[in-house]
């Protein structure tokens, strides 16, 4: 994995995905750059997971195309992961009743090449493969910290370790690009927190990573470069403090202030009154969002 | 109590330190029951012959009071292993009661249906002389018994160390247990059901209170730390099998359970490995069948050609896997139940098609419904598969050979299977079959990866087909068809797999064997096969879904609770216990 080339690892070009009369992404642009943690964020039903599967194959974007170093890739699963892009799903897909290391193992599967006829065979060259696989495998789950579970079921995996897991198949195919989809749903922060340390870790491994989350401060600490998606199209792409203070994404997230509602004024005025005699409830909801800012998790701002 | 001591966790109140008097006596009156049941063996139950086995005499016990005596004497044994009696205590590794009270069952159960059949056969009570009496009563007491002990259900305590000469001996043992065991049901009279319905009562039983005990799991332990002595142990019991036959038509239920088996393994590539349902896999038996049997030089083939059986295998296996493309290649794109349909659909119109290439409906290929006859018998390097051959003063009769020839198909299919499904390939398929989605997504080709396991499915079957079709020496096409009374069909075929467990190589084989000996042995069953068999799956679907021989995959489930994996659990040594085992 080179990280000196300037030249992106994944080119989007006007990824469009229509749904019968449903325009779910619109013409969406999107470059990742090798070593970079790029973000992709939005409200719910912004088309996130959509563009996501438009990126592996797994639907056929209606216009655009997506380039992985370079090369336009096939809309197919298994040739966008063999081309070097491998993924996790926002619930997660383990192959429940697979040990934790057949699980990584399924994922050295566009690596190896042996078929069923050196699997019936046995022969040296397969005996080797198979001694290899296991042994990067192994690497990969002390890497992840899971190579003590190995031999359990991934199903009887507490919840924070079935999400490292899927980290560690889907790194199993030596990817040049990582694409996580709310790999810190569910978590708490700490679990959160050693995500956070995992990511870091794996772009300086040389991954590039193209992740979705709802979690911002998770997202700002971590990602040189945030796009926001707004219902199928991309807002603003820029570095977190650009996002941040982008009036749009507020807007976005928290809806815009409506007509006549109390300005800064009024809400100073406001406030004095309550403070001095009973509670007034008027606008205060959009009012405190909007000063809490883009930091917040979202589910505050909904 | 030495071992209860070391898993403290378990070990109820009662059963700490020296159990509650009423406890003893409750196990000792369990034992005495025991030896009870074994004493009234030895009376006559009825008073004439007319009653399959020989239960008229006094002085010692025949037919079905054999299984009451086996099971009396494991009552009794067990019951004095719960009494803490040195050098028994390894029997119950995992506690003792819930095995007792499986073993009073069994012989409590095997007993009365004794005594009823012998009053429902012979018409009336009065056909029962005063020992059948007796051991209808005296069997009921450990029942009583062993339902009031308190269960004393703990976790398998870490087994002694043997010599590894006394491990082996002990698998080689329980093998030729194993042999025995299936000797007795293959060689129970076929004419009369009933002691074939007792074989089943005593061996379920008794199947039940090992596992109860734990021994079962004790000897898997031991299986697994010794692959390759087990594998030849099985091998071995395997081929012995045809020589302690003393009637041809045993050795012939041999020949058709390894076929059956065979396919049956070859199915549980599909539908255990890759999760792909198919419905009309008989059809690919069949093709394989029809293809050698057209080949083999026999008078009605209409094809004059006489390939050597090497190469009639070979055809069959060919010919079955174009088919299985044929048949795959357009419908393993899709997923879910579709392959199922088109299988189903292949299935029949395979059977039609044979039926139809008679020459006036069709082309003549395959003379209709009067099928290909005439089966010229094997012969390899001038040895006759037809003829009796001695090997080393036992002889071996037709039956023999073609059971030793099926063994050897059957050990290349289970080969095959053990290694396609633990390497790349077969980590693809249990992918797939688990989320295939998520298997695509890891760079799994699913079409391919599917697509090689039902055109592997298929050749296996065409093989074992191209072998049957000289074993039977005839083929017609109503041989083939979805669900009928008599196997192969695909309803069986299927049945055997989900029955014994997918996606391992014991459960196809058990699963075929019983689904292949019960409705021969039990004649009167054959019309109502199809209901028994609906029956069966549905109370295994309800009791034990994974199948008799649950999958590795769930075995594993239980290994968090599991205690032999978790490294430094106290007490692994405990001295009593290994005394004990090596006392025994």
């Amino acid at each position: 994995m080179t990280t000196t080339t300037t030249s992106p690892v994944l080119t989007a070009t006007g990824v469009t995905m229509r749904f019968g009369g449903l325009t779910a992404v619109q013409a969406v642009d999107l470059d990742v750059h090798p070593g970079e943690i790029v973000g992709l964020i939005g409200p719910n039903g912004a088309g996130k997971t959509t563009f996501f599967n438009c990126l592996t194959g797994l639907y056929v974007p209606t216009e655009g195309s997506v380039a992985y170093r370079g090369t336009v890739l096939p809309p197919k699963p298994h040739l966008v992961t063999q081309a070097g892009i491998a993924r996790t799903f926002q619930n997660i897909r383990l192959f429940a009743n697979m040990t934790v290391l057949e699980n990584v193992l399924v994922g050295r599967h566009t690596r190896t090449k042996e078929g069923l006829w050196s699997a019936l065979l046995r022969g040296p060259g397969f005996k080797r493969a198979e001694a290899a696989s296991k042994a990067r495998a192994m690497e990969l789950l002390e890497f992840t910290g899971l190579a003590d579970k190995a031999d359990h079921l991934s199903r009887n995996l507490p919840y924070g370790e079935q999400r490292k897991l899927e980290i560690a198949r889907a790194l199993a195919s030596d990817p040049g690009l990582l694409l996580l989809d709310e790999p810190t749903a569910g978590m708490n922060p700490q679990e959160t927190r050693a995500t956070e340390e995992l990511v870091f870790a794996i772009r300086d491994l040389g991954t590039a990573v193209l992740v979705i989350e709802h979690d911002m401060r998770f997202i700002f600490n971590l990602c040189d470069r945030v796009a926001v998606l707004v219902q199928g199209q991309k807002l603003v792409e820029g570095t977190s403090e650009v996002v941040q203070s982008d009036e749009r994404v507020i807007a976005a997230y928290l809806g815009t202030p409506f007509e006549g509602a109390p300005g800064a004024e009024e809400a100073a005025e406001v406030e004095a009154a309550e403070a001095g005699a009973t509670p007034g409830a008027t606008g205060g909801a959009t009012q405190d969002g909007a000063q809490r800012g883009t930091t917040a998790r979202t589910e505050d701002g909904q | 109590m030495t071992t209860d001591k070391t898993q403290p966790t378990a070990v109820r109140k009662a059963e700490a330190g020296a159990p509650a008097p009423r406890t003893t006596l409750l196990r000792a009156l369990t034992a005495a029951g025991g030896a009870a049941a074994v004493v009234s063996t030895f009376l006559a139950w009825t008073w004439t012959a007319e009653f399959p086995g020989d239960l008229t005499v006094y002085g010692y016990p025949g037919g079905l009071q054999l299984l009451t005596l086996v099971l009396g004497i494991a009552t009794g044994v067990f019951a004095l292993a719960a009494l803490d009696l040195k050098g028994l205590r390894w029997l119950t590794p995992s506690g003792s009661t819930q095995a007792l009270r499986m073993l009073a069952l069994g012989t409590f159960a095997v007993t009365w249906f004794t005594v009823i059949a012998i009053a429902v056969d012979l018409d009336g009570l009065v056909n029962l002389e005063p020992g059948g009496w007796i051991a209808a009563v005296v069997t009921a007491v450990p029942v009583a018994t062993t339902f009031l002990l308190p269960d004393d259900t703990r976790p398998l305590c870490r087994p002694k160390e043997l010599p590894s000469w006394a491990e082996i001996l002990i698998i080689a043992a329980v093998f030729a247990v194993g042999l025995y065991v299936v000797n007795y049901g293959i060689q129970t009279d076929a004419d009369h059901p009933e002691p074939f319905i007792g074989y089943l009562i005593a061996v379920g039983f008794a199947a039940v209170a090992l596992v109860k005990a734990g021994l079962i799991s004790r000897v898997s332990e031991l299986t697994n730390s010794y692959r390759s002595v087990t594998l030849v142990a099985a091998l071995i019991t395997a081929i012995v099998f045809p020589f302690f036959q003393d009637k041809s038509s045993f050795t012939e239920l041999g020949v058709n359970i390894a076929i059956f088996a065979t396919v049956a393994l070859g199915l549980n590539i599909v539908v255990g490995l890759a999760g792909l349902l198919d419905l009309g896999y008989v059809a690919f038996l069949g093709v394989g069948a029809y293809t050698a049997a057209l080949v083999s030089g026999s008078t009605a083939s209409t094809i004059d050609v006489r390939f050597p059986f090497w190469a009639a295998v070979i055809t069959g296996g060919v010919v079955s896997l174009i088919f299985g493309v044929v048949i795959g290649a357009p419908t393993l794109r899709l997923r879910g139940d579709y392959l199922a349909i088109v299988t189903l659909g292949f299935g029949e119109i395979f059977r039609l098609a044979m039926l139809n290439l008679d020459g006036t409906s069709g082309p003549s290929v395959t003379n209709g419904p009067d099928g290909i006859p005439n089966i010229p018998p094997l012969e390899i390097f001038g040895f006759n598969f037809n003829d009796e051959h001695s090997v080393g003063g036992i002889s071996l009769d037709s039956n023999g050979n073609y059971y030793l020839l099926m063994l050897l198909v059957t050990v290349v299919v289970v080969l095959i299977f053990s290694r396609a499904g633990n390497s790349r390939i077969g980590r693809a398929w249990v992918a797939i079959r688990e989320d295939e989605t998520a298997a695509t997504a890891m760079g799994i080709n699913g079409f391919r990866v599917k697509l090689i396991a039902f055109a592997l499915g298929a050749t296996l079957a065409g093989v074992a087909g191209a072998v049957w079709a000289h074993f039977q020496s005839t083929v017609v096409p109503e041989q083939y068809v979805f669900a009928g009374p008599v196997p192969p069909n695909s309803t069986f075929l299927v049945a055997a797999v989900i029955l014994g467990g997918m996606g391992t190589i014991g459960g196809p084989l058990l699963g075929a064997t019983l689904l292949y000996l019960i409705p021969k042995k039990l004649e009167f069953l054959q019309d109502y096969q199809l209901l028994a068999f609906g029956v069966a799956l549905i109370l295994l679907m309800r009791f034990r879904p994974e199948g008799i021989v649950p999958n590795r995959r769930q075995q594993l489930e239980y290994h968090e609770t599991g205690q032999l994996d978790v490294p430094g659990a106290t007490g692994l040594k405990d001295g009593a216990v290994g005394v004990t085992k090596a006392e025994a």
